[in-house]
């Protein structure tokens, strides 16, 4: 890791710092307003998960595209999604991402190649890759990225997907990175209960995709593999697959409160390994961050949390008459 | 105006399409190398190439899928389905994405696409693949959902399928498809949600479309030399569902007769005589007749089959009760 890490610069290394704290405190906020009533339907956060959506979106460019299941607040704000618009998406606003209309589960910016959240396991899968052809059709060298579950991975989605993807890439036609958010568990199913093959990565052997398992909780190992990845798919308009393997902290949604499908030791086991901790223990060794750049970090975070909140709070509704637009587009 | 099968006029609608407009591409099971099972796509590949043409694995949620996203990143997939009974496994795409992405991304994120392919029943193919969709996709908001009944409107209807904003389920029928009619020549569209009095007449209106609709005629041929004058209007879409043409039609003839294909509970008739008592209840001198398929699986023994879905014969039966 020490060749990795002196490639990578200090300055990078404390944006993605900034970022993953930006994205927890947000996520943590989240959290307190479900619980107040202030949210609604489902909130599943990517507390824990933060390394695997930092590494891979900053590996990828300006132009790129990513698709994301429905645990997609991180993506949307390390993408540089106002924060306001998320929160105020998420209370249902008429200022939110989606005016909205979409809510936790299908956060979306199309400006910044942001092609939503979908909140039906592995219902993207097929979208992505028609989406990464999309990009070669057009003669670009754009590439499109597409996050998803353990879970997904089971589902006749992800095999259909893989297969075309593995087909249509033979002709540098498919240039698309699957990213396996490998959190250990679908909502209380565990992988070695859900999954004939646990290493995940390896499924995409049966696909003649390449593919390969990383460290999840290190945002360090995830860009490495990331670059390099992605520059190679861009390069052979082939897809590729890695296996991040992660851990989510929280339940599987705000509602989930008992967790009794795993234990607290199990869960304390993996914080150790948290990866703003691994990241903060890096800069600190680095002379890069001291308590005071890390109280001024977090002040920072909580300060653009709190605007976001107050924000959202403030927003009006949508207006009625927003319940009938966007079903349609114009007539031809 | 240049006489045409409803195949050939579907055929050519995606030459012109393609020609005109390169973000216009094919996919489906066997629509190149092997020319289409209903050989629509005949000939395609090599105009076009691989690229544009594009032969897919039996995978339909994938490509149906995957022709989602292409068309969220600007492009017009047109997917054929080797029937709509197929679409079954992608119905998740459909409903799901397809049909909801705009509203749920707020307008951000589009899908016009259209799939298309032979709805119905068939000649004996008993229970998986003899059935109708339109009701089904009809169901859901965001989906536009069309049924032409001659070969003038499978061109017209395609041509506006393929360069609307919406995701189109444009359901052809097998049995249609070697039809012969005069299609207007050029850059012609049926505008969706504009229902066609195809015949007029004053003691009854008859509302139906797709293959119904040349039964409706028939019996509406026969019925005139009783000195019966049917009125008879072709829906052409089901969403949007043009109730204004049927409920002038209705508010002229005092009675009406709703003909479909497919089955009777929550069929697309149950929406349309609803409608029509909403809007022509005081209008009416007789209870509107539904001529539906029996709420059965499609049988495979052909005396069955006959019993199964809706001929001539009940279309006049109908017709004669709300006269009575
Ligand atoms: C097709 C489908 N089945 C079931 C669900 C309900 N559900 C929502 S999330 C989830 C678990 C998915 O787990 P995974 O793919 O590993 O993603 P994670 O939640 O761990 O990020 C389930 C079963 C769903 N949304 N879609």
């Amino acid at each position: 890791m020490e060749r990795v890490e002196e490639r990578v610069a200090v300055e990078r290394m404390l944006d993605w710092y900034r970022r993953m704290v930006l994205v927890r405190r947000f996520e943590e906020q989240t959290e307190r307003s479900f619980r107040r009533g202030k949210i609604g339907g489902y909130l599943h956060v990517y507390i824990g998960q933060e390394a695997v959506a930092t590494g891979f979106l900053d590996a990828i460019r300006e132009d790129d595209i990513f698709f994301a299941s429905y645990r997609d607040h991180a993506h949307a704000l390390l993408r540089g999604t106002d924060p306001r618009a998320v929160m105020a998406e998420l209370y249902g606003k008429a200022t939110g991402v989606a005016k909205g209309k979409g809510g936790s589960m299908h956060l979306v910016d199309v400006a910044r190649g942001f092609y939503g959240g979908y909140g039906i396991v592995g219902g993207h899968l097929p979208l992505a890759v028609g989406a990464a052809y999309a990009l070669r059709y057009q003669g670009t060298d754009r590439i499109c990225l597409c996050f998803f579950g353990d879970g997904a991975v089971n589902s006749g989605a992800f095999h259909e997907a893989a297969n075309l993807a593995g087909l249509w890439g033979k002709e540098g036609m498919c240039p698309v990175v699957f990213v396996i958010e490998n959190n250990q568990y679908g909502m209380g199913t565990s992988v070695e209960r859900a999954s004939a093959v646990p290493n995940l990565a390896r499924r995409f052997d049966a696909y003649a995709i390449p593919n390969e398992r990383c460290d999840g909780m290190d945002v360090l190992a995830v860009y490495e593999v990331a670059r390099r990845v992605v520059e190679e798919v861009r390069r052979t308009g082939r897809p590729y697959g890695v296996e991040a393997v992660t851990y989510r902290f929280s339940g599987h949604g705000a509602a989930d409160l008992f967790q009794s499908y795993r234990t607290k030791e199990e869960v304390e086991r993996w914080r150790q390994r948290d990866p703003i901790l691994l990241l903060e223990r890096r800069l600190r060794e680095r002379g890069a961050l001291d308590d005071a750049r890390k109280a001024e970090i977090h002040a920072w975070a909580e300060g653009l949390v709190e605007e976001a909140v107050a924000f959202a709070e403030q927003s009006p509704d949508p207006p009625p008459e927003e319940l009938y637009t966007d079903v349609y587009g114009a007539d031809p | 105006m240049t006489e045409m099968t409803y195949r050939e006029a579907i055929r050519s609608t995606l030459v012109e399409e393609m020609d005109r407009d390169p973000t216009v591409l094919l996919l489906g099971e066997d629509i190149g190398v092997y020319g289409g099972t209903f050989r629509i796509t005949e000939g395609l590949l090599s105009r076009y190439g691989p690229r544009r043409v594009v032969d897919t694995p039996i995978s339909e949620l994938g490509f149906i899928g995957a022709a989602i996203g292409m068309a969220m990143l600007g492009l017009r997939p047109v997917v054929e389905v080797m029937t709509w009974n197929f679409s079954l496994p992608a119905a998740d795409q459909i409903l799901q994405n397809a049909a909801k992405v705009r509203y749920f991304t707020g307008g951000q994120v589009r899908a016009p696409l259209v799939i298309r392919g032979p709805n119905g029943a068939g000649v004996q193919l008993s229970a998986q693949h003899s059935q109708s969709f339109e009701s089904f996709y009809g169901h859901f908001p965001g989906l536009k959902v069309v049924a032409p009944a001659t070969p003038a409107d499978a061109k017209g209807l395609l041509r506006a399928a393929i360069r609307g904003e919406d995701p189109v389920i444009f359901l052809e029928h097998a049995a249609l498809y070697g039809i012969k009619g005069e299609v207007p020549d050029g850059d012609y569209t049926v505008p969706f949600g504009k229902a066609a009095v195809v015949r007029s007449g004053h003691h009854v209106t008859v509302v139906s479309y797709s293959r119904m609709l040349h039964l409706a005629l028939s019996a509406a041929h026969r019925l005139s030399g009783e000195g019966i004058e049917c009125e008879v209007i072709d829906l052409r879409s089901l969403r949007p569902l043009d109730m204004e043409t049927v409920a002038a039609s209705v508010r002229r003839t005092h009675r009406a007769v709703v003909v479909q294909e497919q089955w009777r509970l929550y069929g697309a008739a149950a929406e349309i005589s609803a409608q029509i008592y909403e809007r022509c209840f005081d209008d009416l001198d007789a209870p509107v007749e539904r001529v539906t398929g029996e709420d059965v699986p499609a049988p495979y023994a052909r005396n069955l089959e006959l019993l199964a879905f809706p001929g001539e014969e009940k279309i006049i039966e109908a017709v004669r009760r709300v006269i009575a």
